[in-house]
């Protein structure tokens, strides 16, 4: 084909489902831990509900509610650019970003907290403690930590987004890059939605 | 030849326009170089191992350097060379070709993939170069002791998570491709069945890879924090780890030698002139080993402690896995009965695939079996089975396919006696150094020493000298290729009157892969 | 080969309403813990976050637009993990 006539021809279609094929791949990879976790709680089940108190429910269910939102925003940009109504497509991702950032911040002043209180992996007090709570602090850390390597990923690609709908390169026309960042956000959100019962409703 | 995707303009000059290719041909060809490279490496170790071996008592090697040694063996072997060779070296170059596609669903990642493997790779390679070298924990990496050796575990296992992230990519791309890109009129029972072979392998590269990669990671973090999840004494369960680890691996070995036998599937029919015994079966089949290899990964844990209910559960589901693998020799053989066979080069490598494999096959129904797997676990009759199926089987299919694709990869064919000189080495040295193994298995000589027992030295000196005669053989068939690449004679489009796409393009194929989009109107196995 | 995505324009209430029923759920599972029901309650807490997460997965991620195949191919990686965890199971049971 010459290179001047070149029509750049997408599939959508193939767009969309090579991401999803890539959002297998990540529940497996969480899986993996699941399959962890299952196998620990089931020999540890009294020492497992004993450390879930140590856990603060409210800091969990208020990052909750934010990536179920920062969810509804994500899908509202999407649905607005779809419409073609750039500027508000471009705000509702701008709150996506804002709210990752807030779950991110949450995250963190809950893990110091932690820590502060000696509870992170090989520390001396948790060392002197149950299998059970070495194993569900271990845990936690490992997936709540992998978990916000996804929401930094995801961010990164929506803010990554949000300067290409800016520049025209994400429009009305073609939004399936959007649309699968999306996709990624969603998966993310999904994956919060088992770790929190999980971590914080075992008690 | 000028129009051929060798000379096509690339976007950037030289060697970046291979290096940075988009291309999936040349991909491909940066894929077979690499993990022909690699192989090279792999086997130049077991040939050093070989020679330790030659006789009892140490020559060479210490017991430390021959652990290291026989990891990084297993290690490249099998991550490096195994599991990429096939699917995305011929893979890569053939499937879209055989759909009739320009490229791959995503190219961009599909040389990314290839980056990513590199870099893996570079990882296994710096580990044994930088603190205290290579692992010494065998491929397998079992905890505990992958947590507690000194030896440089976290940066070999994150250069494997790298190669895992890359094959899991190429998974992705090409299930999205083989389901997007198929040419008008191709439908999915007309589609190769190397390209159905390919579709399963995908399937597995896509959902086993991911939990590798976690396991990976988990003995990293458990190596950097402490963490405590494979560590008994901090309530961990090992065997948890090994779990883990086959749930990924089993399944890997079908990574490996589905593609061979899609392989050997399109090269059956077009040597014996006759369509192919049972398309729809093989197809089937081929889901159902990728289905059924999940199940069976405790067989590999039969004596490491697992519950009696989980051995007779994996233990039964092992002898399933068997049905399909049946289906398909039998449907190989049945496709040759009565045709007009033309024993060319592709078709001998293809017989000795269907030899070796089926003993290798054979063999793992014995390890599969509750009371006998206590007795060979551990021994040389593990080493000698995965052979047989793993070079026996895989790489032999992939020697086929190199053979068979040569003419259409490089537009030049390969001097046949050369071919089939190197072939009745390689066969001959393949038995006496894998076939001793089995024997001496059998005796109770146990895998994983770099000494034995003088009352072991007959057989392992068979097995040296056949280690040498393979490697003959291997020299004889690469001589033959490299130099048939500058020397061969021209092919021709379709030397070999194969019904699949791939043929209908010249040879080698222009960088769109076909001048005008084909449409197909009938089966790949119709020559009339 | 489509050349132009689906023309399905979803409304906007339909999303709202789906955040609505998740934030609902969230309420009910917190709820749940506190009612000490032993094994069930847990059982009871996979239950809603799985309500959860199909609520997000049909209507978030557009799976209710989708043709079959992306439903279909869903089942593939939960079968496949499922079955994972079910079969390890077996030996941790039993051990």
């Amino acid at each position: 084909m010459n290179e001047t006539t070149h029509i750049e021809h997408r599939d959508y279609i193939g767009a969309k489902l090579g991401m999803w094929l890539f959002l297998f791949t990540e529940i497996l990879l969480f899986g993996g831990m699941f399959l962890v976790y299952a196998e620990y709680r089931q020999v540890n089940t009294a020492d497992f509900h004993e450390a879930g108190r140590e856990m603060n429910v409210f800091i969990g269910a208020a990052n909750t509610i934010i990536l179920l939102t920062s969810s509804l925003t994500m899908a509202l940009a999407i649905s607005e650019i779809h419409r073609g109504r750039k500027d508000r497509s471009v705000l509702f991702q701008a709150a996506t970003v804002l709210l990752g950032v807030g779950f991110l911040v949450n995250k963190y002043f809950e893990w110091s907290d932690h820590i502060r209180h000696g509870f992170y992996p090989d520390s001396p007090q948790l060392l002197a403690m149950s299998h059970g709570k070495i194993l569900f602090f271990g845990l936690y850390y490992v997936m709540t930590g992998i978990h916000a390597l996804h929401v930094v990923i995801g961010l990164s690609v929506i803010a990554f987004m949000l300067a290409l709908t800016l520049r025209g390169g994400v429009s009305g026309a073609d939004y399936v890059k959007l649309e699968n960042a999306g996709l990624f956000w969603h998966l993310v959100d999904v994956i919060w939605i088992y770790l929190f019962p999980l971590f914080y409703l075992i008690t | 030849m000028e129009a051929s995707f060798y000379h096509a303009r690339t976007k950037y000059p030289g060697i970046f326009g291979w290096l940075f290719t988009t291309d999936h041909k040349r991909v491909g060809l940066l894929y077979l170089l690499s993990s022909l490279s690699f192989f090279f490496v792999g086997v130049s170790l077991g040939l050093t191992m070989r020679l330790e071996l030659i006789r009892s008592g140490m020559h060479f090697y210490s017991a430390e350097a021959y652990n290291a040694i026989f990891t990084l063996h297993g290690v490249v072997m099998i991550f490096l060379f195994i599991i990429p060779g096939i699917p995305s070296s011929l893979g890569n170059f053939i499937m879209p070709l055989q759909l009739g596609a320009r490229d791959v669903a995503f190219p961009k990642i599909n040389i990314l993939s290839w980056w990513l493997f590199i870099a893996g790779g570079a990882c296994a390679i710096t580990s044994l170069f930088t603190g205290s070298g290579f692992p010494d924990t065998g491929w397998t990496f079992y905890v505990p002791y992958s947590i507690r050796t000194g030896t440089n575990v976290s940066l070999a296992v994150f250069g494997v998570f790298l190669i895992g992230l890359s094959s899991t990519l190429t998974g992705m791309n090409f299930l999205t491709t083989i389901h997007r890109m198929r040419a008008p009129g191709l439908t999915w029972k007309r589609l190769p069945l190397f390209t159905w072979a390919i579709y399963a392998t995908s399937w597995v590269q896509l959902l086993a890879t991911p939990v590798l990669a976690i396991t990976l990671l988990l003995v990293i973090l458990e190596r950097v924090f402490g963490v405590g999840f494979f560590d008994p004494a901090k309530g961990g369960d090992p065997i948890l780890f090994e779990h883990m680890f086959w749930i990924y691996s089993h399944p890997a070995v079908y990574i490996m030698i589905l593609p061979a036998m899609g392989v050997v599937t399109d090269i059956i029919p077009v040597f014996s002139r006759r369509a192919i015994f049972g398309y729809t079966a093989i197809a089937a089949s081929s889901l159902a080993i990728a289905f059924l290899g999940y199940l069976v990964w405790g067989h590999h844990m039969f004596t490491s402690g697992m519950s009696d209910t989980a051995r007779i559960i994996f233990s039964f589901l092992t002898f399933l896995v068997a049905v399909p693998s049946g289906i398909k020799v039998f449907n190989w053989i049945a496709s040759l009965y009565k045709g007009s066979i033309r024993t060319d080069a592709p078709l001998l490598y293809t017989l000795g695939f269907i030899f070796l494999f089926s003993i290798g096959g054979l063999t793992g129904l014995v390890q599969g079996a509750l009371a006998t797997n206590l007795h060979v676990h551990g021994t040389y009759f593990i080493v000698a089975h995965f052979h047989y199926v793993m070079f026996g089987g895989a790489a032999m299919g992939f020697f086929a396919g190199l053979h068979y694709w040569f003419p259409k990869m490089f537009g030049r064919m390969y001097e046949e006696h050369l071919a089939k000189l190197a072939w009745v080495f390689l066969f001959i040295g393949f038995n006496m150094l894998y076939f001793s193994m089995f024997i001496l298995g059998w005796e109770g000589m146990p895998r994983r020493y770099y000494d034995y027992l003088p009352e072991f030295n007959a057989p392992n000196l068979v097995s040296t000298i056949g280690s040498w005669i393979l490697a003959m053989g291997l020299f004889i068939m690469f001589y033959n290729l490299i130099h048939s690449l500058f020397a061969g004679r021209v092919a021709g489009n379709n030397p070999w009157g194969g019904a699949t796409l791939e043929w209908q393009t010249t040879s080698p194929p222009p960088a769109e892969n076909f001048v005008e989009s084909p449409e197909v109107t009938k089966g790949p196995y119709e020559f009339r | 080969m489509e050349q132009k995505p689906e023309q399905h324009f979803v409304a906007t209430r339909t999303f709202v309403f789906t955040w609505l029923a998740l934030l609902l759920l969230t309420g009910l599972t917190v709820e749940a813990a506190h009612l000490r029901m032993g094994e069930w309650s847990m059982i009871a807490n996979i239950a809603i976050a799985s309500a959860k997460a199909s609520l997000v997965l049909w209507f978030f991620m557009h799976l209710k637009y989708e043709r079959k195949l992306f439903k279909v191919l869903l089942f593939v990686p939960i079968a496949t993990i499922s079955i994972i965890i079910w079969l390890t199971f077996f030996d941790i049971w039993y051990r």
